[in-house]
């Protein structure tokens, strides 16, 4: 057994401060941290915090800023409840409490000479971000990368500027749908998976990096497993109740896994089966 | 000199020596009968233990009933175990204070005495070996779990009587203690020439022993610990049945038993309370601060509940045939890949205190034998 790297009491959380605060979408903010504490900047693309705001109480957010030389913890927060909302409200200079980096990354240098396909549903991009700046940081090593991106209408598209960029100066397939549209939207509707065939990549060669609703990564992951794509290379993030980020609360049990440190991201070799099983 | 692996032989009145001098270092818990039934509470002295004292149990049921002897040991477990001094029901994390400053954080006063348990069975300080392996042997470890642990000490009973409910012998757990103590009692003979034999088991056990009257153990001592202990597993109410357990759970998530239990289960959680090892919690905002300080506290959770599995969107385990088998599963296959080992000791806590009676033994039986056709 592994001795216990933490030292002290895993529960109490860092202090960090907003020094930025910016609307992604009508219920989506994105706040930059700043922080003293030692071991809170360093992370691997794919893992969260948790977040406390005073007074209101703690949830997982995902990373979601470049993890190369970061000097600010960035987040992503949709306002979906009391904690969510308390958090996707602090402004600059507001201060709150922070515990991590916590759970399992994306295998980004297991894709090193491979094509990798990127899925991402609605919310699911801000976890996969940071796997996307470390793959275009370093191009050259990749072979054809792939976005494709569904979400519920094009207002909720995130990080829209950024993507339009990366499209326009990077060597960068980015695939867009929505499930709704106006007669303004001139894209893609339809699920995410419906853009499959609309990238190139080598199935026995490709490693797929998958975040969204649950249903939405595993029917991507059967149409990619479909197109010959092996479980063990297809990896999705998890979501389940999280109290602790610790292993100890029990809350985020999916089969033998505990989603907080085994996970978040998983292979679909691993837990296909059990996605399959319902209200495990 | 008293040393580690030695067995002695005091009188019933010498436990009462025992107790006072722990009583110096330590916050000495033991069994007391309180509401009746089987308390753990604090010690003040021998007259607390429930002497001349048995239980009766079933599914369903649990009675404390009257002994024609005066056994300070004779019964088996009641609906409390050391679980909730060492992991506490509910345990304040910190407290925040806000101020044009900043923020901070402050951990609780950690205990200001260690622990003794007295009459900690076999089952149990398997559980408590469970719980140090989930709560501090993986990569992190609880704080307030570690400094109660830390100093705890254990003075064993092997038990001499098995309950109804009890099914240790099928899970390897008992009836006998077999490590992890400071000193092991056996009840010999209550009802004649009423003693206790005690195997000391850590230098600082021994230390304690030498300060009481006490002779060495004799060859006749040993064969009748020996023999209570084998009386004790000659009664096993229950056996858990003698199949891979985590293979036939794993085989069978979407088996009919599981809605069939649904229809008695009652999820009420009684289950995840009274066992020794379920360590589940959840985390609350303490309400009642001033409005520049904030603080959390963690509870004892039990996965029969909606909120257990709330993510945004809804609860993933909305049905009671869902929760029941997590329970099981969690506590008889899953735990094994988590932690390597079963999370059951055989205790028959969750069989006795089910208010409908539901016997996981017989919710394994019933799903293995369905099986073999
Ligand atoms: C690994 C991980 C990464 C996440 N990353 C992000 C992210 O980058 N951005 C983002 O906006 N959200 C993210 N979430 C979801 C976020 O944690 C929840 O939206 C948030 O906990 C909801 O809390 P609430 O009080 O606002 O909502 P309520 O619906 O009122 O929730 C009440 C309580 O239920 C629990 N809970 C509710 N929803 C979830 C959930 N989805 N996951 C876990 N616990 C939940 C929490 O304990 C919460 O306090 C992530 C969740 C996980 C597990
Ligand atoms: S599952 Fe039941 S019998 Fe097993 S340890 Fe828990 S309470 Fe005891
Ligand atoms: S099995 Fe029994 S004790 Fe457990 S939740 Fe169901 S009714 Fe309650
Ligand atoms: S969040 Fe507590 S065990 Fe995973």
């Amino acid at each position: 057994m592994a001795e216990p790297v933490a030292v002290g009491d895993p529960m109490l959380p860092k202090v960090a401060e907003v020094v930025a605060r910016r609307r992604e979408l009508a219920d989506t903010w994105t706040i930059e941290l700043v922080t003293e504490a030692q071991g809170l900047l360093a992370f691997r693309p794919g893992q969260f915090n948790m977040l406390y705001a005073f007074g209101v109480g703690e949830a997982a957010i995902s990373v979601s800023g470049d993890p190369a030389g970061a000097d600010r913890l960035i987040h992503t927060i949709r306002d979906v409840g009391k904690v969510s909302a308390a958090l996707a409200g602090l402004k600059p200079g507001a201060r709150l409490g922070v515990r991590g980096p916590f759970g399992s990354a994306w295998p980004v240098e297991a894709a090193v000479g491979q094509d990798v396909v990127v899925m991402a549903g609605g919310l699911g991009l801000a976890p996969l971000r940071p796997a996307l700046y470390r793959l275009l940081a370093e191009r050259q090593r990749f072979g054809r990368i792939a976005l494709l991106y569904g979400t519920r209408s094009p207002s909720d598209i995130l990080y829209a500027k950024e993507l339009a960029r990366w499209r326009a100066q990077l060597d960068l397939q980015l695939e867009v749908t929505v499930d709704h549209a106006g007669t303004d939207w001139h894209g893609h509707v339809g699920v995410v998976t419906s853009l499959l065939p609309r990238v190139v990549f080598d199935p026995a060669r490709t490693v797929a990096l998958l975040c969204g609703p649950e249903v939405m990564m595993r029917f991507g992951a059967l149409a990619l497993q479909d197109l010959g794509v092996a479980p063990g290379a297809i990896h999705l993030s998890l979501e389940r109740h999280m109290k602790c980020a610790l292993g100890h609360c029990g809350r985020c049990q999916f089969g033998s896994q505990f989603v907080c440190k085994d996970g978040p991201v998983a292979s679909f070799a691993k837990v296909g089966r059990l996605l399959t099983i319902k209200e495990l | 000199m008293v040393t580690s692996g030695d067995a002695y032989v005091i009188l019933p009145a010498a436990l009462d020596g025992l107790i006072q001098a722990l009583r110096a270092d330590y916050r000495v818990l033991g069994p007391t009968v309180q509401a009746s039934a089987i308390v753990y509470d604090e010690l003040t002295g021998l007259a607390d233990l429930p002497r001349g004292w048995t239980d009766e149990q079933a599914g369903g049921h649990y009675r404390l009933r009257r002994r024609d002897d005066g056994a300070l040991f004779g019964y088996v477990v009641g609906p409390q175990s050391w679980k909730q001094f060492l992991h506490q029901p509910v345990q304040p994390l910190w407290r925040a204070r806000q101020s044009e400053d900043g923020v901070t954080f402050e951990p609780p006063p950690t205990p200001a005495r260690p622990l003794a348990f007295i009459g900690v069975r076999a089952c149990e300080r398997r559980a408590i070996a469970i719980q140090d392996r989930v709560l501090l042997e993986g990569s992190f470890a609880d704080a307030h779990y570690a400094a109660r642990r830390a100093e705890a000490f254990i003075v064993a009973v092997n038990c001499g009587q098995a309950g109804g409910t009890c099914f240790c012998v099928s899970m390897g757990t008992g009836p006998k203690v077999e490590d992890g103590f400071d000193l092991a009692l056996t009840e010999l003979d209550p009802a004649g020439e009423h003693r206790l034999l005690v195997e000391v088991g850590s230098e600082r056990g021994g230390r304690l022993m030498a300060g009481l009257p006490q002779r060495p153990a004799t060859a006749a001592d040993r064969d009748a610990a020996e023999a209570a202990v084998a009386r004790a597993a000659s009664q096993m109410g229950r056996a858990m049945p003698a199949v891979d357990v985590p293979a036939v759970l794993a085989r069978n998530l979407e088996h009919p038993r599981w809605a069939e239990v649904a229809e008695r289960c009652l999820t009420c959680g009684n289950c995840t309370m009274v066992c020794p090892t379920c360590f589940c919690t959840t985390v609350e905002e303490d309400l009642d601060l001033a409005p520049d300080q904030a603080g959390r506290t963690r509870k004892w959770a039990s996965c029969f509940t909606l909120d257990f599995s709330y993510i945004h969107g809804g609860s993933v385990r909305q049905s009671g045939r869902s929760r029941y088998r997590q329970w099981l599963t969690h506590k008889l296959a899953t735990w094994h890949d988590q932690f390597g080992s079963s999370g059951c000791v055989g205790c028959g806590r969750c069989i006795a205190w089910c208010p409908v009676g539901i016997d996981l033994t017989e919710e394994v039986q019933a799903i293995a034998a369905s099986e073999q056709g």
